[in-house]
């Protein structure tokens, strides 16, 4: 019947404009938090270099910058969520392992653990951590923008070359500077005999969270090498069947 | 009688792998997989999925060539499932470990505790109790797979037996560790926690083992028939008014007793976790029932009454 067809394709346009309506919003939100976030690296960028210029030492950076750094680290949580519900094209498990372990070094070791706050490593990895997240989510504001300029592409899927294995040995270094606190203090621990039969050595956690970059950095490195040779080769990659 | 020609196709690169001919229009799909194999000896049925669309579903072993929407030049599709493992060897593995593995603990074998504790004895009698019901759990359930199982599918991925056997392995280290340690510490409301504690592992060991033998004998032996499981004379089974996979809730219930008896964090996260898988594959199970049976009774939840 003329009517009940009529019906449906209304419907139909009802559900393409809801659809139309949901992917403009999560477009503008999406734009709107890369732009926070690189501004927010730039904040920090710009800030450990003035402490540096003015004080001349490394020796109370961590303490100048760690409130803005805890803020803008603990917020990219939300990008699991933008995995979850789809909006990004990546995977909950990549970015979720990625995010995990930044939230970790940062509440769980440089902020807990002071007296290694003032260590090289710490710098080490704060200087690649802000040129990484600086490159990424300007890259991602420019392509949401569809104004991507050749260089930021260049530097997000060539930079990380040099900058993740650099990462890594900062944090590494971090936490193995922190071991001997940890251990002296008892940090985090839980210690038989006690009422819930469990015990946590946080010392020894540390050391397998140490161990499990071997299996893992090699697995993220390799994925960022095949998103590179499909973004900067066109190389079509085919990923192993399950 | 009319033959049919066979052809099979790798479902990826669309390569002619097979070409059977003169096949009976009653030959099913297992019969069919067993002349593949003969020609390419590496791909035992049990690791052939063939389905008639490269993406489709696989077609049954049970389906039979002349019913299905072929002409009598069947084209089928081929992919490798990998290495196959039968069901009863990995749950024969997967459950002998924490059996053995709990009990190395509770006789404090050399190497776990300090020397000074070796082939001790725990003095607190719930460490003795907890002990014999684990292992009791662990008995029941190698026996189940020897004996009251009936499996639908022969085989799994041979990998799924590294990730179970770790899973459960893992766990039962975990937690004998805790409950057999010369500084354990007994639940905090004594006999009276125990005994209740007991008591619920008791009632829901009866009970998923009743669930187990009523669902056994839905089934005639060596089919594949699936129908509506309904309470039976055993008031343990009078739980499925309400739930759709009651072995599951009851297996729930027993470790939730298992917890409360030993009053141990590791048992708790353990419980924690299986209750998360048990309901993923009970509402998995609920849909693929309402899928089924357009009769389906309306009051049953998936694993718990009325909630989940």
């Amino acid at each position: 019947m003329a009517s009940s067809e009529e019906d449906g394709t209304v419907e139909e346009k009802e559900n393409n404009n809801k659809r139309r309506t949901k992917s403009a919003l999560a477009t503008a939100w999406l734009t709107f938090y890369n732009i926070a976030m690189t501004a927010g690296w730039l904040v920090l960028a710009i800030a450990m270099m003035r402490f540096y210029i003015q004080k001349g030492t490394r020796k109370g950076l961590y303490r100048s910058i760690a409130r803005t750094l805890k803020f803008f680290q603990t917020f990219a949580l939300v990008e699991v969520g933008h995995c979850a519900f789809g909006i990004v094209k990546t995977s909950v498990i990549v970015t979720g392992v990625q995010v995990c372990s930044r939230i970790f070094m940062v509440w769980f070791i440089t902020n807990s653990i002071r007296q290694i706050q003032n260590e090289e490593s710490v710098i080490l990895f704060l200087v690649v951590w802000t040129m990484t997240e600086i490159t990424r989510y300007s890259y991602y504001t420019f392509n949401l923008l569809h104004l991507l300029p050749y260089f930021i592409k260049w530097a997000r899927y060539n930079l990380f070359i040099i900058l993740y294995p650099l990462g890594v040995a900062g944090e590494l270094l971090t936490i193995y500077a922190a071991l001997p606190f940890v251990r002296r203090s008892g940090m985090y621990s839980m210690r038989l005999p006690n009422k819930y039969n469990v015990s946590f050595d946080y010392y020894y956690c540390l050391i397998v969270f140490m161990l499990s970059y071997i299996p893992l950095f090699p697995q993220l490195f390799l994925h960022m090498l095949r998103q590179r040779r499909r973004v900067l080769h066109g190389e079509v990659i085919v990923e192993k069947d399950d | 009688m009319k033959h049919y020609e066979v052809e099979i196709l790798d479902a990826k690169t669309k390569d002619k792998l097979c070409f059977l001919d003169k096949v009976e229009p009653n030959a099913t799909i297992g019969e069919i997989k067993s002349m593949f194999h003969k020609s390419h000896p590496q791909w035992y049925p049990a690791r052939q999925s063939i389905r008639l669309d490269p993406k489709g579903k696989s077609l049954k072993d049970e389906d039979v060539l002349q019913h299905l929407p072929v002409g009598t030049t069947a084209t089928f599709y081929f992919r490798d499932l990998g290495a196959q493992i039968s069901w009863v060897t990995v749950f024969l593995t997967e459950y002998m470990g924490p059996l053995v593995l709990y009990l190395m603990f509770y006789f404090r074998v050399p190497f776990i505790y300090a020397p000074k504790y070796d082939f001790t004895t725990s003095k607190h009698w719930v460490v003795h109790l907890a002990c014999m019901c684990h292992s009791f759990h662990f008995a029941k359930r190698l026996l189940e797979t020897l004996f009251v199982h009936r499996f639908s599918h022969g085989t799994m991925p041979l990998r799924n037996i590294f990730k179970n056997c770790t899973y459960y392995w893992g766990f039962a280290a975990w937690m004998a560790y805790y409950i057999n340690h010369p500084l354990y510490t007994p639940p905090i409301y004594g006999e009276q926690q125990i005994r209740l504690a007991l008591i619920i592992f008791l009632f829901c060991q009866i009970g998923n083992f009743s669930i187990h033998i009523a669902l056994r004998n839905l089934r005639p032996p060596g089919s594949k028939t699936r129908k509506i499981p309904y309470p039976t004379k055993n008031p343990f089974t009078w739980i499925f008014l309400l739930v759709s996979c009651p072995n599951y809730t009851y297996e729930l219930g027993a470790w939730f007793g298992f917890t409360l008896m030993t009053q141990c964090l590791p048992v708790a996260f353990f419980t924690l976790v299986g209750f998360i898988q048990m309901t993923v594959w009970a509402k998995g199970k609920h849909r693929s029932y309402l899928k089924e049976f357009r009769d389906y009774p309306p009051l049953r939840s998936p694993i718990l009454p009325f909630i989940l």
